[in-house]
Order: structure tokens, then sequence, then C-alpha cells
């Protein structure tokens, strides 16, 4: 009974997956991600000039056909630097994300599977981690222990872990009570086969979805933090740092800081596209009132 | 019943405030890193660092400051800023009233638009309006506050020089001062604020109003005003409340970036100073400050609910 169940329910899954890429804003969310996954991985091919290379001779000009974009005040091309711009914030994003994905899933899990105190004692502690805004959390963490790249990717790990749990325990409380479940506790298997073969199949969309989310807010944040002056460091080429740095200069080569602007968009826009054409081809009714 | 939900509310909001004074101070206080060595510089010899030390209470156990803090926070003395030496309360007041007008003005005119564009995105699904307005929302919330301000500097700012670009007026400005500087901030926080808010009314408005009362109130034959006003709009805001809290709260950390882009003397660009002088004792009064707004809005936005949602009075449904 319970191996029928799991079949079936597989079954529907694999069906599901097929249909998927029929949603427009899927297919464009996840062509823009992709392009910009690959502009990154292939930036020192495509990047006309090295991005951090200073020439004094050629600061702060217009667009031209040496340097697309122009330059900045350092003379570097704005092309190259807006190529390689996504690396920091993208690797950073990714890992953070992975790592809240990764530990809100087995947290979510194990406290909808556990309940009791545990989860009473767990959910107390998620809503005072919520309750410190974001931004205010990292900068108090950056504050403590500096900017480096583990500490920031560690630090957003711990500020969006909390919704994550508190979304995949929904999700995994509807799956927990069902005959199935029950069925496998009865034939004494531990937590980690249980949440492996009973509940991951079922909460797999929502993680997906959560996921994607999570990326595009983490990547606001890093990019925030690089804006502040508390994230990468100069000269590392990064969207959120150009900005910073070219700001002063809108008035005169206004390219340089829209350049870095439109390509953190099109990304971003990339990733919520895909998150919301996924949701809403699996059916996910998606939390749109958002932590950030 | 009602009494006991709303008690039961109250006393977690209580404990989620003070695990997160005791969360923000282990992350500032009790992490290693000698505090008087980076105050004095690497320079500094032993004996001044020791002085340091015990002028700032530091010699004593992480556990007892804790105490010690906590203790007169609940009287609303925070300690005093290590850099200017002042209360951090009478420090930071000035920037929070300037915290207060922007959010303040942020608060009115964002919610009634984004509610409006909302309800418009919602009645004309999938046309031309709605696609504007979701797309509008789409790109707000794709966008990192500093950009949106920077886009808005450079069309208001610089080539339409209707506002300044940055503000020059101090943190004990008056409010006279302040407000020709308000508006391009404003409206920066209000683009990504009204994104979501307006995401959640038209998914609400779209449901409410494929329910069955609305559409038996419209075989009833009452005018489709009437329906919209009377039974379809108040039902569709009651999910929107807690995203709106939840937008309010967020607003003391969305004004951290965007007070720094227009260096507006808020709360904010308070932080991001505290953040460089290592000025703990402030640092941990703003993100508890930020904690306790969030903590509060939402309790807020609970009571209204069941305030106006008979079925959230029964305890088991209000879990």
């Amino acid at each position: 009974m319970t191996n029928l169940t799991v079949h079936a329910s597989n079954a529907r899954t694999r069906a599901r997956r097929i249909a998927l890429p029929t949603r427009p804003s899927l297919l464009a969310g996840l062509f823009l991600v992709g392009l910009n996954v690959v502009v990154a991985l292939a930036a020192p091919l495509l990047a006309p000039y090295p991005p951090t290379q200073p020439s004094a001779l050629d600061a702060i000009e217009g667009s031209s056909s040496a340097h697309w974009l122009g330059t900045d005040q350092l003379g570097r091309d704005v092309l190259s630097r807006v190529l390689y711009g996504g690396r920091y914030a993208m690797l950073i994003s990714l890992s953070a994300a992975v790592l809240t994905v990764v530990f809100g899933t087995v947290l979510g899990c194990l406290t909808a599977y556990r309940r009791g105190w545990f989860d009473e004692v767990l959910m107390r502690i998620l809503d005072s981690v919520l309750s410190v805004p974001a931004i205010l959390a990292l900068l108090v963490v950056v504050t403590a222990l500096g900017s480096g790249a583990p500490v920031i990717i560690l630090a957003a790990t711990i500020v969006y872990c909390p919704a994550l749990i508190r979304v995949v325990r929904a999700a995994a409380l509807s799956v927990v009570g069902l005959d199935y479940v029950t069925a496998a506790r009865a034939r004494g298997e531990g937590f980690w086969p249980i949440m492996a073969r009973e509940i991951w199949p079922n909460i797999l969309d929502v993680v997906l979805v959560e996921f994607a989310m999570r990326a595009s807010w983490i990547m606001l944040l890093v990019s925030s933090l690089s804006f502040l002056g508390f994230g990468a460091n100069p000269p590392t080429p990064d969207w959120g740092l150009m900005v910073s740095e070219n700001r002063s200069l809108l008035t005169v080569v206004p390219l340089a800081t829209i350049a870095p602007i439109v390509a953190l968009a099109t990304l971003i826009v990339g990733l919520n596209l895909a998150a919301d054409g996924f949701a809403k081809a699996r059916g996910i009714d998606r939390i749109t009132g958002g932590l950030r | 019943m009602l009494l006991k939900t709303i008690g039961r509310r109250l006393a977690y909001s209580v404990l989620t405030v003070w695990l997160a004074t005791l969360l923000v101070f282990v992350a500032l206080q009790a992490l290693p890193g000698n505090l008087a060595q980076q105050l004095l510089g690497q320079n500094a010899t032993p004996a001044a660092v020791a002085r340091l030390d015990a002028s700032l209470g530091l010699d004593r156990p992480a556990w007892r400051r804790y105490l010690d803090w906590l203790g007169g926070a609940v009287h609303g003395d925070f300690g005093r800023s290590l850099v200017s030496g002042q209360p951090v309360l009478s420090e930071a007041g000035g920037y929070l009233r300037n915290t207060a007008l922007l959010a303040g003005i942020v608060i009115l005119a964002g919610i009634t638009l984004s509610l409006v564009l909302g309800v418009v995105a919602g009645l004309t699904r999938d046309r031309w309006p709605d696609l504007a307005i979701s797309g509008f929302a789409l790109l707000g919330m794709s966008v990192p506050e500093f950009t949106v301000a920077t886009v808005l500097v450079l069309g208001f700012a610089i080539d339409l020089q209707w506002f300044p670009a940055v503000v020059t007026a101090g943190p004990t400005a008056s409010i006279g001062q302040l407000l020709p500087a308000v508006w391009l901030p404003a409206a920066s926080l209000t683009v990504v604020m009204a994104a979501y808010i307006i995401r959640m009314m038209r998914t609400s408005v779209i449901d409410v109003l494929s329910a069955e009362y609305v559409t038996l109130a419209r075989i009833r034959g009452l005018s489709s005003r009437r329906v919209l006003f009377r039974h379809a709009l108040p039902n569709a805001l009651l999910p929107t409340l807690n995203v709106i809290a939840v937008n309010i709260a967020w607003l003391v950390g969305g004004v951290v970036v965007v007070e720094s882009v227009f260096n507006y003397p808020g709360i904010g660009t308070l932080m991001i100073q505290a953040v460089h002088n290592r000025d703990l004792p402030l640092l941990q009064f703003i993100a508890v400050f930020g904690a306790a707004t969030f903590v509060v809005c939402n309790l807020l936005a609970d009571l209204a609910s069941v305030y106006l949602n008979p079925r959230l009075r029964t305890p088991g449904r209000a879990g």
C-alpha cells in the first residue's frame, strides 16, 4: 500500500515535470538567469580589457568604439567591469542560497516531524532572528566579524534560514500526517529515510521556488552591502560597488552607473520570473509578502 | 477566549524581542575580538587597553554586562555612545525623528498608492492596466533600493532639478528644512515597498472576486460598485494586512541604504556611522529598535485581523 502510494506520487511528479516548460515567464526567467551565468563564467573571453586595469589617459570617457560603455574615473573599461561584475555577488548569493535551502529543508522537515517542545522552542528562536531586519543583522555581523566573503555567506544564511524553515515546515506538516508516513514510522524507519523518501518528493516544488526567491533576495542584499562599502572590496568589479563608485559622476558618464544597474536588474528579474512561472506551473501559492 | 488569544500574542511578542536582544548582544559583545584594542589601535600600550576595558566595563563577564544592559534598557537607558559619550537615546533622538518623518510619508503615500494600484490590477486581470502595474511591481522588487534611488536622482535631481540630490541638513534640522529633501528618499522607498503590497493585493482581489459570495451578490442584482466596496474589498484587504505590517518593519532596514544614498540624517545614516566607528552600544540599540518595530507591527496586524475577521477569534485557528 505504502509503496503503491509513493510510486503513484512519483509518477505524477514525472508527468508534471514533462509539462513544465510551457510557461513563457518561466522560459524568459531561465533565459535571463542563464545569460547572466554564462556571461559571468565567460567574462575572461568576452571582456575587451582586464577589468581592474587603470589607465589615467582614458579616464571618464563616454561611449566610443574603443570603450562601448565608456570608462570610469580610473580609466577602467566599464563594459569589461560589467561583464565581470556579477561574479562576486553571484558566487556569494549562490553559496548562501544553497546553504539556506539545505539547512532550511532539513530543520523544517525535522521540526515538522518531531513537533512538541523542539518545534515550540525552535519557532520562538526563529521569530526573534526574523525580527531583526536583514540589513541590520548583516551590518551587526559585519561589525563583529569583518566583511570577508565567508562571513557574509554565513550571515546571509543565518538571516534567511528562519523564513525558509517556516515555509518548509508548513509544507512538510501537510505530509507527515499522511498514512504512508505513519506506515513508514510503524515499519521502524528513522527520520532520514522518511525525509528522503516520503517527505522530500512532496516538498521539492516548494523548495525550488523558495530557492529562486532567496537567491534573488540574497543577491539584492549582497549588492546593497557592496554599495554601502561592506561587501566587495575595491578594485573588485562588482555591480553594487560600481554604482557607489561611479555615482558621483552621474552627470558626466551616466552609463558607468546605469550599465551595472541594468545588469543586476536583468538577473533579479530573471530569478523572479522563473520563480513566478514555476510556482504557477506547479500550482504553488507563492507567498509574495516578502521578508527582505 | 478573545482576551486569551490577545494575551498569548502579547507574551510571544515580549519573548521575541527579549530573545532578539540576547542574539544581538551575543553577536556584538560575546564574540572574540578585543574592542578596546581595536578602538585604540595596534600601538596602544597594554595599560591603556586595560584602562579603557575597565572604563567600558569590558573586564566583567559577558553575562553580567548583558544583565546590566537589559536592566538599563527596561528603564530606557541603553548605555552611552562610545564615540560621543552621550546617552544613546539622546544621541539617536534627532535621527529617529527624521526617520519617522520619512517613514510616515512613505507609509501614508506608499500604502494608499499600492492598495489602489493592486485593486486596479486585480480588477483588470491580464489586460493592459494589469500588465503595466504587474510589470512595474516585478521591476520594483527586482532592483535594490540604491538603484531606484540612483535612477530617481538622475531623473528628478539632475535632469529636472526639482529636488535636491543630497540632504545638507544635519540631525537637528527643523522639519521645514528637511521637507524639500524628503521626497526623493520617500519615493525610492515607496517604489520598492509598493511592489510587494501591489502583488499581494492583486492576488487577493482576484481570489475574492471568484468567491461564491461575490457571485451571489452579483446574481442578487447589486450594483457592481456595491459588490466591490461592500463585499469584495474588505475581505481582500485582510490577507494584505500582514504584508503591509512586514513592509513597514522592512522600512527600518530599507532606510539604511536609501538614507545613505541621500545623506539623509536618519537612523540608517546613524547606523552606518556606528558600524564605521564600532560604536557598539549605539549599534545594539538600533538593531534592537528594528526588532521591536518588526514585532510591534506584526502584533498590530495580527490584532487587526482578529478584529476584522471573526473566524480568527477562536484560538484553534488563530494558532
